[in-house]
């Protein structure tokens, strides 16, 4: 089992005749994912690969029946890519793109209140439920099959973790990137009670990093509600105040959002927190045991 | 992105929001021309760093004669001003704002900013301004007003309404002008993609009207791309000369004080990387992402660029290959470590994407190549390495 994505999921692609669209949308399709269709404005009616291209969202929904969606099209335009596809009806949206201008984004998180459509991301590694369905740009043979869930902020340190458990043994059921920008889509929260009703999901691992409050407010959430052992991991314990450490999210000012109040939060809400990042693999196995052989 | 104090204010005059009359200027002279044209009975010479916190370091200085300010400017421009937000080595000053300094009744704070948490425009007023917003908040969290404005249908005249009540200001002239100025500060954040604009102090002077006397304003950089006029804006005699020189080639590069130079892939792996290399009793150097899809070339400048910081003792490469392939890493490393003529302990740990094919080009290269498995080796082959 897993949560919100699996071979069922028919998936389109937005901008998939751009360079990073076209590149993933060819991963993907090796990977095992159905990708059902492309859109790009203008080339409506020719194909990728042996995928569809539409001119809109609405179209590809009509013909292929898409439930999701992912998008690799350039900053400028990416709101008006995630509004297109909520407004088609589509049910997941992952959004690839890097870059977007955060009142953008605010507006797009208005928008999408009251309608059924869910986003991940921005400026996120995407989705996968391994052998199942990989929607985004994470190498997929790093993945197994299993029972942990894993969500981050991050993209190569998600791998990393993915790595750690893939090469003790441990399977995942679904991995989430739910992106480094300031305002994003799904958060922890909301991925955490997915999990905590996953009857195929045994633990989470969360990994975040310093800026905002996701992790303090997950704690809470941990502490009071979920039913299943967290590991946790926070980057940027060495961080300079006031620096953005890369993700435009990753940011401690005026004093709040350091690496030192979330581990602190996350161990209050009975989180084990890894000590080093490359300690993640391991904590999990210390919580839960070995596998099964 | 930050601008200076003059800039800031320039902008803010443009959306009629009240400010004293000043200017800013770049020589003593120049600030002796422009104090001439101001009326007021004391007039302000106020250095241009991007710093908080200017005024105790000795940064603002009142006087009461044109020719003060001439003798103060020549004082205060090429001092380095040391805040507790510049650290220790302080900032110099280049550039100054000469302006007049009014009559204030009463001090307030009034700032606007991207609440993360509940996906808007964040406002926050207090009574209190003047001082730190963070020790208001300490140690009066009753004197702090907070609003959320949903950016789809942005602010109503009523919000800001509850603004100026929640500064104290009665039904007089300048409560509207309150109402006023707060409604057009938004308009200039959202129409101008602003992270943060702080207007601390706000004053309301003894003549019954509200100003700008300080403002301090942060811009979006994903969306400078759309604001051609705030981007000339960017001063970078005021950024780490390194931090500037990696933007020029698209790269995302912190300078720190340690002596390890990092080369990741990833901006939460770049960070895991300092803080395993911590964890491990060392100090990294810098933070370095470049980033998922960088070429031979770019990786060589990343290089170059590490090389540049003379406090360098050791170089640890730490990549996971997903979409960047490690063959493609392997290739630049080797490339700059040849044009550079490396002198210095590199440590490479190369996981994912062709890292047989990687490590093999790294092999083949003859360079001393200490190789590494795992974050926590690499971070203690980088630390033995570097001490």
């Amino acid at each position: 089992m897993s949560i919100l994505v699996n071979k069922n999921t028919k998936v389109i692609c937005q901008g998939i005749t751009g360079a990073a669209g076209s590149f993933h949308t060819k991963q993907m399709l090796e990977y095992g994912t159905q990708m059902v269709g492309g859109v790009t404005p203008g080339k409506g009616g020719t194909d990728f690969e042996g995928v569809p291209i539409f001119n809109t969202v609405a179209d590809a929904v009509k013909t292929t029946g898409a439930n999701a969606t992912v998008i690799y099209v350039p900053p400028p335009f990416a709101a008006d890519a995630i509004i297109e596809a909520a407004d088609a009806g589509i049910e997941l949206i992952v959004t690839i793109t890097e870059g977007i201008p955060v009142l953008d984004m605010a507006k797009v998180m208005q928008y999408l209140k009251g309608t059924k459509s869910r986003l991940i991301g921005p400026n996120c590694p995407g989705i996968i439920t391994p052998q199942e369905c990989k929607i985004g740009i994470m190498p997929g043979y790093i993945h197994k099959p299993g029972k942990i869930g894993l969500i981050s902020r991050s993209g190569t340190l998600t791998y990393e973790a993915v790595y750690q458990l893939t090469t003790r043994g441990i399977g995942q059921s679904t991995c989430i990137g739910i992106g480094g920008d300031p305002i994003n889509g799904t958060n922890f929260i909301d991925l955490l009670k997915l999990f905590n009703d996953d009857t195929d999901t045994e633990a989470v691992i969360m990994i975040g990093e310093i800026g905002g409050s996701a992790e303090e407010e997950a704690a809470e959430y941990v502490k009071a509600e979920f039913k299943k052992p967290v590991v946790g991991f926070i980057a940027g314990t060495t961080a300079p105040p006031g620096k953005r450490m890369g993700h435009a999210g990753a940011i401690i000012s005026g004093g709040s959002g350091t690496a030192s109040e979330k581990i602190k939060a996350l161990k209050a809400a009975g989180i084990h927190v890894a000590p080093s990042p490359a300690d993640i693999g391991q904590t999990l196995v210390n919580l839960i045991g070995e596998p099964a052989k | 992105m930050n601008i200076h104090e003059y800039q800031a204010k320039e902008i803010l005059a443009d959306y009629g929001i009240p400010i004293p009359k000043g200017k800013h200027a770049f020589s003593a002279d120049e600030a002796h021309a422009v104090a001439k044209t101001l009326t007021t009975k004391k007039l302000a010479v106020k250095a241009q760093i991007h710093s908080g916190g200017r005024g105790k370091a000795g940064g603002v200085k009142l006087v009461d004669h044109p020719d003060h300010v001439k003798t103060e400017s020549e004082e205060m421009l090429g001092k380095i001003l040391v805040t507790k937000q510049t650290g220790p080595q302080g900032k110099k000053v280049s550039r100054l704002y000469i302006a007049e300094a009014p009559n204030i009744e009463k001090e307030f704070y009034l700032s606007f900013v991207v609440d993360r948490k509940n996906q808007c425009v964040g406002l926050i007023a207090s009574s209190e301004g003047g001082v730190d917003i963070e020790e208001t908040a300490e140690n009066h969290p009753e004197k702090i007003f907070h609003l959320e404005i949903n950016p789809t249908f942005g602010m109503y005249p009523y919000q800001a309404r509850q603004v100026a009540y929640a500064l104290g200001l009665g039904e007089k002239k300048s409560f509207r002008d309150a109402v006023k100025m707060v409604l057009n500060l938004y308009r200039c954040f959202v129409e101008n993609d602003c992270s943060l604009i702080e207007i601390n102090p706000m004053i309301l002077k003894k003549e019954d009207a509200v100003e700008a006397l300080d403002a301090k304003m942060s811009f979006d950089d994903n969306a400078l791309y759309r604001h051609k006029r705030i981007a000339e804006m960017r001063d970078p005699a005021e950024e780490d000369p390194r931090e500037v020189a990696a933007s020029k080639i698209d790269l995302s590069y912190i300078g720190l004080d340690g002596n390890i130079g990092c080369m990741v892939n990833g901006a939460g792996l770049a960070m895991a990387t300092m803080d395993i290399i911590k964890l491990h009793g060392g100090e990294p150097a810098n933070f370095l992402d470049v980033g998922g899809s960088a070429t031979t070339e770019k990786v060589t400048e990343a290089f170059k660029l590490i090389l540049s910081d003379p406090k360098v003792k050791t170089v640890l490469v730490n990549i996971f290959g997903g979409i960047m392939k490690c063959d493609v890493i392997a290739t630049g490393v080797v490339e700059a470590a040849k044009q550079m003529g490396l002198k210095i302990p590199l440590v490479v740990r190369l996981e994912g994407t062709n890292v047989d094919l990687g490590k093999e080009i790294l092999a083949q290269s003859g360079l001393d190549i200490i190789s590494a498995d795992g974050m926590a080796d690499a971070a203690q082959k980088a630390v033995a390495a570097a001490s």
